[in-house]
């Protein structure tokens, strides 16, 4: 017979080993999203919503590179480009490899490239508020 | 590697692809996630039309 002592220590157990996984999962899923365009959903296992966002996010930061946009550095000084930076910050992994890959440039004898430019900032932006939806679907305040 | 859009064709793009982040972030079902990303695609390019004719009419 089982003693009922020693289910309920189990069952604790079980709760807070749940718990746990949740509260890293919150973390984790945020910070996975960020980095990697719909990893964060990924991980969830929310897959048609986090190919949807990836595809989102990608089209318009390429896209915004294929316009020529600028991609914006840290340390230009001007307010209005760190905000910019900020911005395409929130792209994670693109930002740091178009950096590194001396993409984004710019070309301001186009007008289309300000709108590039524009496109890379909000491709950033958008992934930020997939991140976050990423950490409510974690903490259970969205299915 | 350039990309060569016009630009109704970029407030296009645009408004798809921030409407669909729109509609799954800001809602639960899959139902109501399609309709408020339609909902949101039709306002980006209902004001780009509006502001379009208004900027003509500026002009004129």
């Amino acid at each position: 017979m089982a003693n009922p002592q020693n289910t309920a220590t189990v069952a604790q157990r079980s709760t807070k080993a749940a718990a746990k996984s949740d509260n890293s999962m919150a973390i984790i899923a945020p910070v996975a999203g960020w980095l990697f365009p719909g990893l964060g959903h990924f991980i969830q296992r929310r897959w048609i919503r986090g190919v949807l966002l990836m595809l989102a996010v990608f089209v318009m930061f390429f896209a915004g590179l294929g316009m020529q946009g600028k991609v914006y550095s840290l340390n230009t000084g001007d307010l209005l480009d760190i905000l910019g930076f900020v911005g395409d910050l929130g792209a994670g992994a693109l930002y740091f490899i178009a950096r590194t890959m001396d993409w984004g440039i710019g070309n301001i004898h186009r007008a289309v490239a300000d709108y590039g430019t524009k496109y890379i900032v909000v491709a950033g932006l958008l992934n930020v508020i997939a991140a976050v939806d990423a950490h409510h679907i974690a903490i259970g305040k969205k299915q | 590697m350039t990309f060569e859009l016009s630009h109704f064709n970029a407030a296009l793009l645009f408004a798809l692809c921030a409407s669909t982040v729109f509609g799954i972030t800001q809602r639960n079902t899959p139902r109501d996630m399609m309709r408020y990303g339609a909902y949101c695609f039709a306002l980006f390019v209902g004001g780009v039309i509006v502001a379009a004719w208004a900027m003509w009419l500026i002009k004129h």
